[in-house]
């Protein structure tokens, strides 16, 4: 209608003025963010030695890393727990934001929405004791069984195993991968849907063909958002993932605070983030091709 | 209608952990399992009385709020400049501020631990809230940016029009606009740093915060009921600051005539 | 460009006003006196500049090239909140956060006014604008029309010199443009103040105003009065943009004096004055003469007319209740012709196929050369 849209507004003066404003948090993202995470990056080439720090460059961290078999087996596991967390998450989480995207009166949506992030933030820590008291020995899931009588002994999986670790993080993600898909939903144009029965298609293949595709975007995004932060989850693990439920933040502590490694324990954290990026950016890859196969 | 059910059920597993919270809290028994053992109100009196755990509260809330106050100024500037202007390596610039949103915890973490540690500054409170504004940040960004994109660049343009400079516009169009969203990225900051555990235990040097204070007593079976206490109390803490974020985002949207769209992220 | 209408007073001059956006030019070279008092408009589609002008002379864009003066000052370091001017937003930009009278009250924060004065004023202009007594209403609760006259009373409180208007009706439906068209006009010679109005509607600038500047691709095709653009239109382009037109292919010769033959296939041959002929007259090119639907007729059964004739077939019809639209083909011309007949009392509409006659007149041929 008007040529209000097409104005373009990158004046010179605008320029500046944008800049000028973004400079504070730029400046502080740069120098307390990116200049810290190049000197983990720098870090993990050095070595020490109790309390010497050696600044010769070198590759012998690495070397460790890949050689040995704990490091190796700790950042595998971390990258599996951290897979399973993500499909968990978001499979179980993509239903609940179909039903308060597609089934929950409007004015009603906000209230879902906020009953879903309440938990999310409440104390992280005392959220994962919580588990650890749902799940243990002694716990809910286990004096309840027994008490009604369908288990004599109490189960001794779902906790201080890779299990427990898997729940814990599904749980204190869940709002991290239904608010994406959520808003992915929302923005899908209902009369797509329309078209697409009224073009021959059924319930299930209009989903199929039509919601999923467009929902894909939010899906990507609640992938990244679980599977990037869990990698490095320290708290649960820890807590509830026993021996064999450790992951590879238990390590980089461990080389910071006690064992006074720290260019060993910027390896790892090097490390893991390589490989989250790497599987993320193959993900992203494959969703893209999925995406433009069918477009 | 089984989609109905299965939103339901995964609501229970959403709350099922805090619902346990003050069942266990007012649990006459020392031990955290079933079958409960009759009420009582000791562990909230015993919470009183550790004087440890006040020093802890205090710390947190300092570092809370200076926290929230210092990333809601960032995000202001950030989110302003996010929608209203266009300036060069626009999308890198708030990349990197967003960044923290995907980045594990730790690994912030340990790179400022490192940088401090080689700067031979000491750990303490400052540090922690230096590392609290980085990931406080983009969740205050992600709030305003939808305030501010909600405002119509002519509602400014119309107050310069009618002889107001564009400093007195900002404070009297854009900033009453924003106020809720602010309101919010205060308390959700806030509500961040409170609970922000990993951070705080790398960089707080000798005085603990609450969650590190936590963290301590969580070894020590018999502390566990008092525990209890202390997360009932601090889930309640939380959700009165979300509904009140909530409430104001809400009597904002409402009062300027707006949509309500969606929760607080 | 042409200029013919003197006016007494210019109270805008704009003198080779020219606006760059990185490569894109967005305004080339505007060249135009606006004279006080008047109801001015800014005609054109999507992209052609006219907001851009509008912004430029309400000082939110600061012109590339060229100078703008208003009051006979140079505007050139007069930011915008200085500036005589005041603007109606298209999205009426109406506070939501305060009442419909702070709203109104709004620019009179700066004049220090005692509280009665000051409400008083308001109270005036929202009478003014026919809203009087809702000054304590929300402003979000107002219906389209009406955020539409608080805008227009938050302007003229200031008594500016100018009223910038930027596309005030295109968000109201068309039975409440229509009112608001006549009111604007109304309240326009009232208060006496220049409206500068920017529009994509033909329509609405025919009726509303006493000059329109027609633009195209960052320049003024054409400036004139209403009925002048409409029956003398420079070229082609603004022709076709203003109301309908049929073009014919022609060719065009000067006589002796004020005189030009065109000869028109089909038609024939016919003379025509200079003044038919606004954008001049360039021989060797190929021309083409306009005639405007309604000034050609459709014979009907015994009727006679002293105008020229021709035989047509009706080839298609729209009815319109009020009027009939033929599409009709003559012999000899290559392209068809729309005819617009009002559906009088008694008079036919013809179906399709129908051969008759049509009536034609020289004089209100246009020619394009």
């Amino acid at each position: 209608m008007s040529d209000t849209g097409s104005r373009p507004r990158a004046g010179r003066g605008e320029a500046a003025r944008g800049a000028l404003l973004v400079g504070p948090p730029f400046l502080y993202a740069l120098l307390l963010l990116a200049v810290p995470l190049g000197a983990i990056g720098l870090f993990s080439f050095w070595t020490q030695d109790y309390l010497t720090l050696d600044t010769t460059l070198t590759l012998k961290n690495y070397r460790e890393a890949f050689t040995e078999p704990l490091y190796m087996q700790l950042l595998l596991r971390s990258l599996m727990i951290s897979g399973a967390v993500t499909v968990a998450t978001v499979l179980l989480a993509f239903p609940v934001a179909y039903y308060v995207s597609f089934h929950v009166r409007p004015e009603r949506k906000a209230m879902w929405i906020f009953l879903i992030t309440i938990p999310f933030w409440t104390s992280y820590l005392i959220r994962v004791f919580l588990w650890k008291v749902i799940l243990g020995f002694n716990g809910v899931i286990n004096t309840t069984l027994q008490g009604i009588g369908i288990i004599d002994e109490p189960l001794r999986f779902i906790l201080y195993n890779a299990n427990a670790v898997v729940i814990t993080l599904a749980h204190a993600f869940a709002p991290f991968a239904i608010l994406p898909i959520f808003v992915a939903l929302e923005k899908i144009d209902r009369s797509l849907l329309e078209a697409s029965r009224d073009l021959g298609e059924t319930h299930v293949t209009t989903f199929l063909r039509v919601t999923l595709p467009l929902a894909m975007p939010g899906v990507v995004a609640a992938v990244l958002i679980v599977f990037i932060p869990t990698i490095g989850d320290y708290v649960t693990p820890r807590l509830v993932g026993g021996p064999n439920g450790l992951m590879i933040a238990n390590m980089i502590q461990t080389q910071f605070l006690k064992l006074n490694n720290a260019p060993m324990g910027a390896a790892l954290a090097v490390l893991a983030m390589a490989m989250v990026g790497a599987v993320s950016l193959v993900f992203l890859a494959l969703t893209r091709r999925y995406l433009r196969g069918r477009g | 209608m089984g989609l109905r059910i299965y939103a339901v059920l995964y609501l229970i597993f959403l709350y099922a952990p805090i619902a346990l919270l003050p069942i266990f809290a007012f649990n006459d028994g020392t031990i955290i399992a079933f079958p409960l053992r009759g009420f009582t109100t000791e562990w909230f009196r015993q919470l009183t009385e550790i004087p440890a755990l006040h020093g802890a509260v205090l710390n947190s809330l300092i570092i809370a709020v200076s926290s929230a106050v210092i990333a809601t100024l960032l995000g202001i500037c950030a989110a302003r400049a996010a929608t209203r202007f266009v300036f060069p390596g626009k999308k890198g610039i708030m990349g990197l501020i967003m960044l923290p949103l995907v980045l594990p915890e730790i690994i912030v973490a340990v790179s400022l631990l490192v940088v401090l540690l080689q700067l031979g500054l000491p750990l303490g409170a400052w540090t922690v809230v230096l590392g609290h504004v980085l990931i406080c940040v983009p969740f205050s960004v992600a709030i305003l940016n939808s305030a501010f994109q909600s405002l119509d660049v002519s509602l400014e343009e119309a107050a310069i029009d009618l002889g107001e400079t564009r400093w007195s516009s900002f404070r009297l169009i854009t900033l009453p606009l924003v106020m809720p969203g602010i309101i919010s990225s205060l308390l959700i900051s806030f509500t961040i740093s409170l609970d922000e555990f990993i951070i705080a235990f790398f960089l707080t040097g000798t005085d603990p915060t609450l969650p590190v204070y936590l963290w301590g007593q969580l070894r020590f079976p018999q502390k566990i009921p008092v525990v209890m206490a202390l997360g009932t109390l601090l889930v309640l803490a939380s959700v009165i600051l979300l509904a009140v974020a909530e409430y104001v985002r809400r009597r904002g949207a409402a009062r300027t005539g707006q949509r309500d769209t969606g929760g607080l992220m | 460009m042409k200029d013919t209408t003197g006016i007494d007073r210019p109270i805008i001059a704009l003198q080779g006003v020219e606006k760059y956006y990185g490569d894109y030019q967005a305004l080339r070279g505007i060249t135009a006196d606006i004279g006080a008092g008047e109801f001015f408009s800014l005609l054109g589609p999507s992209g052609c500049g006219k907001t851009t002008l509008l912004r430029t002379i309400a000082g939110f864009e600061a012109p590339s090239a060229g100078r703008l003066s208003i009051d006979g000052r140079d505007m050139s370091r007069v930011p915008a909140n200085r500036r005589p001017t005041n603007m109606v937003f298209q999205s009426y930009a109406i506070f939501p956060h305060l009442s419909v009278a702070e709203n109104v009250g709004f620019g009179l924060r700066r004049s220090a006014l005692s509280k009665e004065e000051n409400s008083r004023r308001v109270g005036e202009a929202l009478e003014m604008v026919g809203l009087g007594g809702y000054g304590s209403r929300a402003a979000h609760a107002l219906s389209g029309g009406q955020r539409q006259r608080v805008a227009l009373a938050r302007a003229l409180i200031l008594k500016p010199k100018v009223l910038l208007l930027d596309e005030p009706l295109s968000a109201l439906d068309r039975k409440l443009r229509e009112t608001m068209q006549m009111e604007l006009r109304k309240l326009q010679r009232q208060v006496g103040i220049t409206f500068v109005l920017v529009t994509h509607d033909q329509e609405e600038a025919l009726i509303m105003s006493d000059r329109i500047a027609v633009m195209f691709d960052g320049q003024i095709a054409q400036l004139d009065d209403p009925q002048t653009l409409y029956r003398r239109p420079v070229s082609r382009q603004v022709a076709d943009f203003i109301g309908v037109m049929n073009f014919l292919p022609a060719q065009a010769e000067a006589q002796e004096g004020r005189q030009v033959a065109v000869t028109i296939p089909g038609l024939g041959r016919a003379e025509i004055d200079a003044e038919q002929v606004p954008g001049g007259l360039h021989p060797g090119q190929a021309a083409s003469v306009g005639i405007r639907p309604e000034t050609m007729s459709i014979l009907f059964a015994g009727e006679e007319t002293e105008r020229r004739v021709a035989q047509a077939t009706v080839e298609d019809l729209a009815y319109y209740g009020d009027m009939t639209y033929y599409t009709v083909r003559m012999r000899g011309v290559d392209a068809p012709l729309t005819i617009s007949m009002k559906n009088l009392v008694g008079r036919p509409v013809l179906a399709r196929g129908t051969e008759t006659r049509v009536a034609w007149d020289a004089r209100s041929l246009v020619l394009f050369a």
